[in-house]
Parts: structure tokens; sequence; C-alpha cells
């Protein structure tokens, strides 16, 4: 398929690929806000992320084809050390396509629900508001450059907060929510500003590459030390990793339907990415104060992640607060992987992040479906919905069950990665942690199971309705897909091996 | 020792900023005041930022040199050869001070926001009054439950 797309894409998207795919919706956002119809911007908005996941197809198909694995764009014709470069491999190339093919589902389904959630007159802003947030993400996975990394991230930040802020018509403590993720998430990216200072001062350049090729020279140096600690930091409050997360179940449980979905499908699985390309690119984890830093740091706190967050997740009464502490758990499992430090581990908790991505996209669009016809999202109002609406809820339950890691679905495989790259390393007491969050995993989900398919429902008014046409079928195709990369792992697992195998190539960035 | 410190002011009076202003951020329970920590943190970014690329001795980086295409002044050139600052971190801050302003306008305006719909600023108070919305809320779901089972 991708070399289909390759040959019959023209030569300028050949060429400029790597600019298309961020300038198109960036330039289309300001375009959105002063059209006069909601429809038509949501249209606009189908057009360019589309188009987006075209570009990332040619960029998947062109670093497959390419002898040292890597795209480079020189921005505006400026050679490396003045101009900023884009820079796609194996690994950002696999992002890429995440988010767009993301972006492309989440923009189709979110017609219905932005319709009901959102006043009018503020649609075509809402749409453009998301689609610099899809241009930013797109840019923190594609640029070389290190300060522009800061700057997309914050391009995508701010339009967050705006998106999430847009729940107050449904219920206003979305507004205090999007305050204090605008304060986390301005901390953060200023933490890995003050971070990538510490760099400059000591490479004299803001190249990624050049940066990774300068690091090995300057072992022991302090500040290179120190200008790691704050990306830490930085990328970690931005991934929501453990205990940095304090912004995340709130953002989540009270944005409106759609955001949620997209923003728990992309967002911290960007910054984590941005987090991996530092641990493994820019630095390198033969530097003892970063092997300190995967078994007293990483380590610890992916487990924390795990045990505490699912723990927190079984006693939520709220559906989307649940699935938001177990998405803080979820990103606990990617920290494992990482924290292994070897290209198996950084490839099965890639794994996980693409898996997880269908995941949580597939529950949250059903949540989004049963907000959409029962404004309610507490455990009490799915009782019974088994039966009045069992279209959405089986996506709901294959999406679930994929979450909990039953054997057939892609939640059981990445696990099984993951367990494989902890047994490599002799460390089997960390699967028992895994094994043991997966009980609780369990215990969560089959509480809202439990609810849908054998309780009576509650609420007498409830009638049959299904959720409408154009969020089921999003919903079916990212629920079919955890039936589908349960069986065969072969793409995603591929696409995680390559992505890591080129975290860890020096010559490959 | 203390000629080593002394030296470096300018890195302490950053810190200092620096801490001062997380610490604003943190601790103050009015969300204005909060957003102006915020500010401050990113303002000894900014200074931080612009230490760094200063050279002791130099100028501004202007050409001086009146032959050359857009050169100017050409009266000091001898005594400036190397000797100016390294203007990459000046033009980094003019950026990242537009995304400070960004992010402080939509601060404000969901300060705004959250005052017409709560009628406060103080963080507390509107964690006083979700909690209440909350309970409200469950109790009136577990009165509706009870009336359906009847």
């Amino acid at each position: 398929m991708i070399e289909a797309i390759l040959d019959m894409a023209p030569r300028w998207a050949l060429l400029h690929a790597p600019a298309l795919l961020i300038m198109v919706p960036l330039f289309l956002a300001p375009l959105l806000a002063i059209l006069p119809s909601g429809r038509l911007s949501w249209l606009i908005s189908i057009f360019a992320t589309v188009f987006a996941l075209f570009c990332a197809m040619i960029l998947v198909g062109q670093v497959q084809a390419s002898p040292v694995g890597v795209v480079g764009y020189d921005v505006g014709n400026w050679p490396v050390p003045i101009g900023i470069t884009l820079r796609v491999d194996a690994l950002n190339s696999m992002i890429l396509l995440l988010v767009a093919a993301i972006g492309v589902l989440a923009t189709i389904f979110s017609w219905p629900t932005v319709k009901a959630e959102i006043p009018e007159r503020k649609h075509p802003l809402f749409y453009s508001a998301f689609l610099v947030c899809f241009a930013g993400l797109s840019g923190v996975a594609i640029t070389g450059d290190a300060f522009n990394l800061f700057v997309f991230l914050e391009i995508s930040s701010i339009s967050t907060y705006v998106l999430v802020a847009l729940g107050a018509g449904r219920d206003r403590r979305a507004l205090p929510a999007a305050f204090n993720y605008l304060i986390m998430g301005t901390l953060g990216a200023s933490f890995y500003i003050i971070g990538v200072g510490f760099l400059y001062s000591a490479t004299g350049t803001l190249n990624i590459a050049q940066i990774a090729e300068m690091l090995p020279e300057l072992a022991g140096n302090r500040s290179v030390e120190a200008g790691f600690a704050f990306i830490i930091v930085g990328l970690g409050l931005k991934a929501a990793v453990w205990p940095l997360h304090q912004w995340l179940p709130n953002a989540y449980a009270y944005s409106p339907s759609f955001v949620t979905m997209f923003l728990s499908a992309t967002a911290t699985k960007v910054a984590l990415y941005a987090l991996i390309r530092y641990l493994f690119t820019v630095f390198r984890p033969e530097f003892a104060f970063e092997q300190a830093t995967f078994t007293y740091l990483l380590m610890p706190l992916g487990l924390a992640a795990m045990i505490t967050c699912s723990f927190q997740a079984v006693f939520q009464t709220d559906v989307r607060r649940t699935l938001a502490y177990s998405s803080v758990a979820q990103v606990g499992y990617m920290i494992l992987g990482v924290s292994v430090g070897t290209v198996a581990g950084v490839s099965a908790g890639l794994f996980h992040l693409l898996n997880h991505a269908m995941i949580k996209g597939a529950l949250f669009m059903a949540v989004a479906g049963v907000v959409l016809t029962f404004q309610g999202t507490t455990i009490r109002d799915f009782a019974g919905l088994g039966r009045t609406a069992p279209w959405t809820m089986t996506g709901f339950a294959i999406a679930g069950l994929s979450l909990i890691g039953v054997p057939l679905t892609a939640g059981f495989q990445s696990k099984l990665q993951l367990g494989y790259a902890l047994f490599d390393q002799g460390m089997w007491w960390a699967v028992v942690f895994v094994v043991f969050s997966s009980f609780l995993a369990v215990i969560y989900m089959g509480r809202i199971l439990e609810a849908i398919f054998f309780r009576p429902p509650i609420n007498p008014r409830k009638s049959r309705k299904e959720a409408p046409i154009l969020l089921l079928v999003p919903l079916w195709i990212l629920a079919l897909a955890n039936i589908y990369f349960g069986i065969t792992t072969e793409l995603p697992l591929g696409l995680a091996r390559d992505a890591a195998a080129a975290a860890f190539g020096l010559e490959a960035f | 020792m203390l000629l080593f410190i002394l030296e470096r002011a300018n890195y302490w009076a950053i810190i200092g900023l620096m801490m001062i202003g997380l610490y604003i951020t943190f601790a103050s329970g009015n969300l204005i005041k909060r957003l102006v920590g915020l500010s401050l943190f990113q303002t000894s970014i900014c200074l931080f930022y612009v230490t760094l690329g200063i050279v002791a001795g130099g100028t501004a980086p202007i050409l001086m040199d009146p032959d050359k295409p857009g050169g100017h002044g050409g009266d000091r050139v001898a005594d400036l050869a190397n000797a100016y600052s390294n203007p990459l971190p000046h033009v980094l801050m003019l950026t990242a001070i537009v995304v400070g302003v960004a992010t402080l306008s939509v601060g404000l305006a969901l300060i705004v926001r959250i005052r017409e719909a709560y009628g406060t600023i103080e963080a507390d108070e509107v964690r006083e009054i979700d909690m209440e919305t909350a309970i409200a809320q469950e109790a009136e779901q577990a009165k509706a439950e009870k009336e359906a089972l009847a």
C-alpha cells in the first residue's frame, strides 16, 4: 500500500512531504477561524488530516527506501548549522503515522459530538484550534531542532488548553482543569527549555543530531548533566509520567468528548516520543548518569504508576476518570519498557504506545457516543446500555478487553513483548508487577463492563438509541484493529522494532 | 570562594528569580498571582539565555564595514573584531517571549471565564464549590436511583 502511494504521489509531494505535513494544517487553521459555517470547517479539517496522513505515509515509505534510514529537509534551503532541519527516521515516521491516522479518525467522528457539545458559533474556531494542535503535535514529532521542538510543543499545548476549556459548556469544572493544565504544561515546557539552554551552553548548537554527536566528548560536564535532568522533568510532565500526572485526570474528564479522545491517543504519546528521542539518541544509554536514571528513577516511577493509578482507577465512579487514571498507568508500562534500556525494551514500549493509542481511542469514542445519547458518564449511566446500544458497547467491550490484555487482542501482544524484554534482562519481578497491574485492570474495566451488560437500565427514560453512524464507523475501525493486530502483529511490531533501532542508531539521526 | 560567587552574580540573580516565580506559582491561592509567578519564571529563563550569549566586552553584532553591502559605520572597525555577543540566544528569547505572551493571555482569558462561572478567582474557593456540586450531584443520582427502583 505504501509503495502504491509512493508511485502515485506527485513530485512536489515527494520532495516537500515533511514541510507540507505541518504547513497545510497550520495554514488552514487561521482560514477556518474566519469561515462562517461549522460544517465547512469540519470538511476542511478532514481534508487537512487526510493530507497529513498522505504525507506521513510518503515519509514512512521514503524512510524505508532510504539507505541510511533518514529523510532530511532543510527549511528554506538553509544548511544545517544555520537553518532549522526537519529529520525523519523510523522512530518519528511511526509517531507521525500514528498522529495522522488518529487525527483522521478523530476528525471524522468529531462532527456529531462537536455539534452537541459546542455552541454553534464557536464551531469554526473549535476546528481552527484543533488544526493548530494537530500541526503542533506533528511538528514536535518531525523537527530536528531542539528549540523548534519547544516552540511546537507550546503551539500544541496552548491550543490544547483552549480545547479543554471549551468543555465548560457541559461542565464548568473544565475551566479550573484547563487552568491547572496551563500552569503545569507551561512549567513542563519551561523546564525543557532551561535544559536546552544548558545543552546549548555546552555544545554551541541547537541541532539535535549535532548535539548528539558532540555529547560523548563532554562526558562528566556538569551543565550537560543539569540539562539532562531539566529535560527529563520537563518532558516527563508533558508525558504525564507518575507523579507528574496531576493535570491529566481532570483535563480528560471535563474536556469535550472529541478532545479527550484525540488527546488521550496522541498528546502524551508525542511527549513520550520526545523523551525517548532525548534518552536514546541525544544522550546515550552508556552514560553513567543515564543508567542511574533508568534504574533508580524511571523504573520505580513506571512501576509506581502502574500500581497506584490502577488502584485509583478502581475507585472512580466516572467512566472518563477511570479511563484517565488508566492512561497514566499505561504510560507507566511504556516508561517501564523504556527503562529496561535495551532495544527490545524500547521496542516493547513503543509497541505498547501504538496499541494503547488504538485502545484508548476506541474507548473514549464509545464514551463520547454515550455522552451524546444519554448525557452521562458515571458508571450508573452506563447500566444496561449493552441492550439499548449494542454496537457502541460491543466496540467499547473489545477495546476494554484489549486494555486488560486478553489473548487475541493488541493489548495482550504488547504485554507479551514487554514481558520478553523484562525476562531478557532477568527482571522477572517486574513481570509480577505487570501481571498484578493487569489484574487491577480486570477489576476496573470489569466494573464498567458488568454495569453495561448485566445490570438492568437504571433510568427508564433510556430507549433504544445507538450512537450515530459517523461515530460508529471510526469506533469499529479501531476496535477491529485491536483484534486484527492482536492476531497478526507483523505491521505494528515491525514499525516499533525499526523505530527502536533508529532511536539507538547515531548515524540514523 | 567569594570571588567565585560574586563573579557569577547574574546567575545567582536568575536562580533567585526562578525560585521566587516557582514559589508564587505553587503557594499562591489567587489564580492571577499564580499566572504572575509563571510569567516571572519564564522571564528569568529569558535572562538566563541572554546571560549565556554575553561575551565580556562585546557589543551588538552589527556588521561594521561601510565597503560591504549592508555594512554600517566604519569608524571603529578595528577594535571590534571578534568582540560581539552571541545574538542567537537573544533571537530565541524573542520567540520565547511571544510564547509567554500567548500563554499569559490564554491564562487570563481562562480566569475571566472562571470568575464568570464561579464568582471567585481563589483556587481554594473554586475547589470547595466543585466539591459541593459533586456531593449534590451524587445525592441527586442516588435519589433518582431509589425512585427508579421503587
